[in-house]
């Protein structure tokens, strides 16, 4: 394993951001921690670069306990969410700066920050000042400046948090490549679903300080562990003790005896699929997911009275975890 | 309006009579005790001001917030107060080691040290002030930045800290030195005011003023003037400069909105 922690437990004051969390990141592997703000990711990956030392636990690095080593000695590269890029420096000075630290000779820096450069398409920004590239540039110069020192991990922190969607999917997709090429073993700390399962290969569902659930994006989103990963990790309603994904849903128009009675609220167009938000005859409101076509074919408008039946359920023990599904087969009406 | 008139004044009746005043042998020793009370308490000023600035914001300790309000304590005493203060602590007779300090040859008051005491003092809190909102607005990320690249807490501070906040310091030792370079009050009390020996500038104007030998008054006043406008003007050039060097862009000269002692002398130059 790259990383390992160990029962890692921290407090701030009262506050206990993480408790007696553990977990396992393979060799090379791209993980993401994912979780809502305030569940413990960001202290755990602060935890891990040695920003944040842990009350109790071990942290391991490359089968190395590292738990008491100075983070100028973990040799991690580290992304944060607002790039932290040097202001008074150019971007060549910025992604310099590890290596004349360590002290290498000025023809190896240069050789080095020029590949740097290429990786991470900023040709011909050499002399630019971070104030004067965008968002996604300079997160790009971040990366570069963390992977110069030829990190054993590389931690990026919400890296896209601050970046407006259509830039992010860019550097999402772009993050992907770059770890093809580079093959560092990377963590990254994401609150977006989306994102995790869209970038990782391993994803790490935290919450409130907990691991709530890793596997691998199908694993979570198929056989979700818990209520809370069920309801995290992708769209998820609760109707009675039952969850069910919004695309598992049939709308009929004649009850049959399986089916809920539900009035169309809103339906919304998102290309090709289609959203159609219910409200049940308690008041409970939840959304369908459709294809254009089902809609066209079924005649939906807003206002209508429809009937919906779950084609599969899941539902939870009482403590919240381990859960069966239920699969519905059509009744021949 | 009122140092054009000072001009006028000084040269009125030509030019000797005021060249006289301060090249004489007591002008030119209050011109330099100045430069020694400056160069002294402002260089001790600044390092004792950006330390403190980064304890108060990046450590968190017990009596932090007393400790932070005690740092105004020579905004809100009256000048006079501390040099009594000061000869009430350091004095030859009666004081609390000022007899002490004696017995090892060491004469506070009536003498430089005394007065260079009281500079530090008067312009203490300049720096600090202008400094934390500095470090408070850049926070801590380059700083870790840096170490997790490799850097040692010095390594950061000389290579990431010191640069992010040099404008601060830049304004906070702008600040300080105008004020130790006219500083009266203080000074006046402890430096007994003995011409040629223990009169920096603004103690010889008054002096001057006193012995009704106007022009002298005038031109040291002007020297004084002098100083502190070309302190903010090297400054002004320091900034253009800078600004040049990086590259034209202005984010890092979001400088601390004026405080309630910042007079704007500076403009911001893109």
């Amino acid at each position: 394993m790259a990383i390992s922690v160990k029962n890692v437990t921290k407090r701030f004051g009262d506050f206990v951001a993480l408790d007696d969390v553990s977990i396992d990141v393979p060799d090379g592997g791209l993980t993401a921690l994912l979780g809502p703000s305030g569940s413990g990711k960001s202290t755990l990956l602060r935890v891990i670069a040695g920003l944040e030392q842990p009350d109790e636990g071990q942290v391991l690095i490359s089968g190395e306990d590292n738990t008491e080593t100075r983070v100028q000695d973990r040799n991690v590269g580290f992304v944060f969410q607002h790039y932290a890029a040097f202001k008074h420096m150019t971007v060549y000075d910025n992604i310099a700066f590890g290596l004349k630290i360590k002290g290498e000779g000025s023809g190896t820096i240069r050789e080095r920050v020029k590949q740097l450069i290429e990786l991470v398409h900023l040709k011909g920004y050499e002399k630019r000042f971070p104030n004067q590239l965008s968002g996604g540039q300079r997160q790009r110069m971040a990366l570069a400046r963390a992977l110069a020192v030829e990190p054993r991990v590389l931690l990026l922190d919400e890296p896209f948090g601050a970046l407006d969607a259509k830039v992010r999917e860019e550097l999402r997709t772009w993050l992907r490549r770059l770890h093809d090429d580079v093959h560092v073993t990377t963590i990254f700390v994401t609150h977006d679903q989306e994102e995790a399962m869209d970038v990782a290969e391993q994803i790490i569902v935290m919450n409130d300080g907990k691991v709530e659930q890793s596997g691998g994006p199908r694993d979570l989103y198929e056989d979700p562990a818990s209520e809370f990963v069920m309801s995290f990790v992708g769209p998820a309603h609760r109707l009675g003790d039952a969850w069910v994904r919004p695309h598992d849903v049939d709308i009929r128009h004649e009850p049959n005896g399986q089916t809920i009675e539900a009035m169309i609220q809103r339906i919304v167009h998102l290309g090709f699929e289609v959203r159609v938000e219910l409200t049940l005859t308690d008041g409970e409101q939840f959304s369908v997911q459709l294809t254009r076509d089902e809609v066209d074919q079924l005649e939906l408008t807003e206002g209508q009275i429809v009937f919906v039946r779950p084609r599969s359920t899941r539902v939870f023990a009482p403590d919240g975890r381990g859960s069966s599904v239920t699969n519905q087969p059509e009744v021949a009406s | 309006m009122p140092v054009g008139l000072i001009f006028y004044r000084t040269f009125e009746h030509g030019l000797s009579a005021p060249i006289e005043a301060i090249t004489s042998s007591d002008g030119l020793h209050a011109f330099w005790l100045t430069i020694v009370c400056v160069g002294i308490a402002v260089p001790l000023n600044t390092i004792f001001g950006v330390i403190t600035a980064l304890v108060l914001v990046r450590q968190d300790f017990r009596g932090k917030s007393l400790v932070n309000a005690v740092i105004d304590v020579p905004f809100a005493i009256s000048p006079v107060i501390i040099g009594l203060a000061l000869f009430l602590v350091y004095a030859p007779r009666n004081s609390w080691f000022g007899g002490w300090l004696m017995d090892q040859g060491v004469q506070v008051i009536f003498s430089v040290p005394g007065m260079v005491l009281a500079t530090i003092f008067v312009s203490l809190p300049f720096v600090v002030r202008e400094v934390m909102p500095v470090l408070q607005e850049i926070g801590t990320d380059q700083e870790e930045a840096a170490e997790t690249l490799g850097a040692t807490p010095w390594q950061t501070f000389w290579r990431v800290t010191l640069p992010a906040i040099r404008w601060g310091v830049s304004y906070g030792v702008v600040l300080a030195t105008a004020r130790a370079l006219g500083e009266f009050g203080a000074v006046s009390v402890v430096a007994g005011n003995i011409s040629g020996q223990t009169q920096t500038l603004p103690l010889f104007v008054r002096s001057q003023f006193d012995n009704l030998n106007l022009a002298g008054a005038y031109a040291a006043g002007i020297v004084l003037a002098i100083l502190a406008i070309s302190v903010l003007f090297s400054m002004n050039l320091l900034q253009r400069r800078s600004a040049r060097n990086a590259g034209g862009g202005d984010e890092d000269h979001e400088l601390p909105g004026p405080g309630v002692f910042v007079p704007q002398p500076i403009e911001k130059e893109a």
